[in-house]
């Protein structure tokens, strides 16, 4: 049951990372691409649609784990508090910026809220990427110093920094140049996604730049995906035991491996949805390739004293995961139903789309 | 450790009233957008779409900022609640998770098909996605309103070893005694504050004489559901959900009702005074006896038991702070009931569009109804202190153990910097929206 619903919530948050990961993306190359306001509007616009109805998931990934890890989820929010606090403050203002954009038709207006929008993108993609990072590298459980817990074992407190920015301190803080490193990887990917998707719904002008931004990006994101492999083993000493010991896990780096490749030929795609499907492609192998790397472990603990978290000491009880996967159930084919009724109907390029029309 | 506690407190109390501004007006208006569009696609008249259509806008507003500053509400649970979170998490994570599923999904895929999908879809379709993006919004109070439920009446757990509270009885958490009659009360207050709205609007315009035609139909339909809904909102409902509190938590109902004394021959009504808490007396009380007992008990003598007759503990931690938003919250639906009642009067006798001085009430009318919703909520929230979960755990139990103080107060000055920007922009998007008028809508 527990490995059921830890299925279940990765299926949703990479659902959220593939969804509203575009938005993300899109506020990056608005942020950077865009500098006609034709083309400013189209973009933000293939953001705008759907912002809401995709941040959603992520809402649900929330509430599944309160659900099913009530443990897991009451440590790492308590211990991400400041980044996890900030990620709402930067949700707030990548919303309004969408929404208000086109509210007055000034262009000082406009330029105000693309720059919310663009920015709080950006350090979206970078935040939820450290997170991830913070999740592979794992946190001091408990704060243990000396080999006292000053909390109870699941329990810790992350500042956002500490003065050393290194993953092998004792209490490492949010941003290291790991963490960094992996946010830096997320920055990269969500961009390449986002262009993807500008590419597939929309006619802006810069489409064809747009490919050979991809391109470049992709050099990027080779690179680094080589470097983080290569200090991988500096935050975790045995990194693909999971992949020696369970062979058939290999097929998630494999997913990951054929999505960057498959980049690499974007100048060359006859359809615009190729593109995005390689895109896709890479957010599903990343994110389950580090999800495999640990499992049954959710949160490593980076001290001797108090054990990792994983899926079986934080879960709820069982009856309570079993009633929900009634419900569940029902919901999620519900939830493909919405998806798809929505996608349908407002298919296709979005550039002559507007209120109420 | 206090510190910690109290600023938890005021981070949850701060963005949960800020919040809840938006969702009353959007679980209200999206019934009587619904039935403008119902009616248009009756009668085929072009107005009622154009009045459905500028309401969206201020609805789309609105909508944002309720998801916005939602958000926030779901993971402070964890980031500020996590001991909390973690013993209950088994029970209250099942409603919330269900809210998220059945309800936010819901609502938003079917908004962005409501808003850019007219042209696209036919008008029957349109109006049924209108209708789901209400079905998701009260669904989402009625999951919202079981988790709270749950809180002010635990049913249907046991509790571990370890101090968990962990699920028995999934179909309890629906069939909690406190639910229903909470949600409708719910519902209904968020209809009363969009019907206000709506004739504020109305009132606006014809005091204004522009778009008098559209001011006219605001406003009769703002009087028809305010007064429905005013009047629901007192009884069955509001008599109900008081008889919830008096049988489950006896001691709260006597501090709303700032009863010190137990009398024998029936309690007294106070409308108006000061709760001393040195004398344990109202002072410059004005009451009417015997009022009480009848409005309770459908008996003029039956007894009510005073705060002096509960142990200390039993007693809500805040009594004046519970009494005053409880009178509020009585005294202002009272008042719209009187409004709403004169209103429907002159509507009636034809009257109402050239009472100017009434139009100017109906007017300025409009922000009250926030203010009784938000006293309602802290009636109930207050009159469950000190306990988190009624009689089980207590709320300094609640709060994440490694969140300093001073981290708390941090993000709470940048939610008190951000919610006045978001309150400031809501208002000057909206006050442009109304200014435009509905005639803007039509393409």
């Amino acid at each position: 049951m527990e490995i059921f619903w830890y299925i279940i919530i990765s299926i949703v948050l990479v659902i959220f990372f593939i969804l509203d990961g575009y938005d993300f993306g899109v506020g990056i190359i608005h942020l950077f691409f865009a500098k006609k306001e034709k083309d400013k509007k189209v973009i933000a616009k293939s953001a705008g649609l759907f912002w809401d109805s995709n941040e959603v998931w992520l809402v649900v990934a929330g509430g599944m784990l309160f659900m099913a890890f009530p443990t897991f989820y009451a440590s790492v929010f308590s211990g991400f508090y400041l980044p996890l606090i900030m990620v709402l403050w930067l949700i707030i203002f990548r919303a309004i910026g969408l929404e208000f954009r086109n509210q007055f038709n000034v262009q000082m207006w406009k330029d105000m809220w693309d720059k919310a929008f663009g920015v709080s993108s950006l350090l979206l993609a970078l935040f939820f990427g450290i997170a991830l990072g913070n999740i592979v590298r794992g946190v001091n459980l408990g704060s243990v110093g000396n080999g006292i817990s000053k909390y109870e074992a699941h329990y810790f407190f992350l500042p956002l920094w500490d003065s050393s920015f290194s993953p092998a301190s004792v209490h490492p803080g949010v941003i290291d140049w790991f963490t960094l490193t992996i946010g830096l990887i997320s920055v990269i990917a969500l961009a390449i996604h986002g262009a993807s998707w500008i590419i597939l719904k929309t006619n802006s002008t810069i489409n064809e730049q747009l490919k050979s931004v991809v391109f470049n990006l992709n050099i990027g994101l080779l690179i680094l995906t080589v470097f983080s492999l290569s200090i991988w083993h500096i935050v975790n000493p045995a990194p693909f035991k999971n992949f020696i010991d369970k062979p058939y896990l290999v097929i998630f780096p494999l997913i990951y491996l054929i999505g960057l490749f498959g980049l690499f030929f974007v100048k060359k795609f006859k359809k615009d949805i190729h593109s995005f499907i390689f895109s896709i492609t890479v957010i599903v192998g990343g994110i389950t390739f580090s999800l495999a790397s640990m499992f049954p472990v959710i949160l490593p603990s980076t001290n001797e004293v108090n054990p990792s978290l994983t899926i079986y000491n934080t879960a709820a009880g069982e009856y309570g995961l079993s009633v929900a996967l009634g419900w569940g159930i029902v919901g999620f084919i519900l939830l493909f139903v919405y998806l798809i009724v929505q996608k349908r109907l407002l298919g296709g390029k979005i550039d002559n789309m507007d209120y109420g029309h | 450790m206090e510190d910690m506690l109290f600023y938890d407190r005021m981070q949850f109390a701060f963005t949960i009233t800020f919040h809840y501004l938006f969702p009353q007006l959007t679980m209200g208006l999206s019934l009587m957008i619904v039935c403008f569009k119902g009616k248009y696609l009756r009668t085929k008249i072009e107005k009622y779409n154009t009045a459905a259509k500028f309401f969206m806008k201020i609805f789309a507003i609105n909508f944002t900022m309720g998801v916005v500053t939602g958000i926030p509400m779901e993971f402070q649970f964890g980031t500020n609640w996590a001991k909390f979170s973690d013993l209950t998490g088994d029970i209250i994570g099942q409603t919330l998770a269900m809210e998220g599923v059945f309800s936010f999904f819901l609502e938003s895929s079917f908004l962005a098909l409501f808003i850019f999908g007219e042209k696209l879809m036919g008008q029957k379709l349109h109006f049924l996605t209108g209708f789901l993006v209400f079905l998701g919004s009260w669904a989402s109070g009625y999951f919202i309103l079981a988790t709270n439920a749950w809180m002010q009446h635990p049913v249907g757990y046991e509790i571990l070893e370890n101090g968990k509270y962990v699920l028995t009885h999934f179909s309890a958490l629906f069939s909690n005694p406190w639910l229903l009659p909470a949600f409708l009360h719910n519902q209904l207050a968020s209809v009363v504050t969009s019907a206000f709205v709506m004739a504020g609007i109305g009132a606006f315009y014809i005091l204004r004489e522009q778009n008098v035609e559209y001011g006219k139909l605001f406003l009769q339909t703002g009087v028809v559901f305010g007064l429905v809904s005013s009047l629901l909102l007192a009884f069955p409902t509001g008599d109900w959900a008081a008889k919830n509190v008096v049988k489950y938590q006896p001691a709260a109902f006597a501090a709303m009702e700032g009863i010190f004394e137990t009398e024998d021959g029936g309690s007294e009504i106070i409308l108006i005074g000061q709760p001393n808490m040195v004398e344990k007396k109202i002072d410059n009380k004005i009451a009417v006896p015997n009022i009480l007992s009848f409005l309770t008990y459908q008996d003029w003598n039956e007894q009510i038991i005073g705060m002096n007759d509960f142990k200390e503990e039993e007693i809500p931690s805040n009594v004046p702070a519970l009494y005053y938003s409880y009178h509020m919250m009585v005294g202002l639906g009272t008042i719209f009931i009187g409004i709403m009642a004169f209103a429907a009067f002159l509507l009636w006798r034809k009257r109402i569009y050239n009472s100017r001085y009434f139009l100017w009430v109906i007017m300025f009318a409009t922000p009250f109804p926030y203010i009784a919703t938000t006293a309602g909520w802290y009636t109930a929230e207050l009159g469950r202190q000190p306990w988190l979960v009624y009689g089980l755990l207590k709320t300094s139990v609640g709060i994440s153990p490694t969140v300093s103080s001073g981290n708390t107060l941090f993000t709470l000055l940048g939610f008190i910097g951000l919610y006045i920007l978001l309150g400031l922009l809501f208002l000057i998007l909206v006050g442009k929206t109304i200014n435009l008028g509905p005639e803007s809508q039509k393409n």
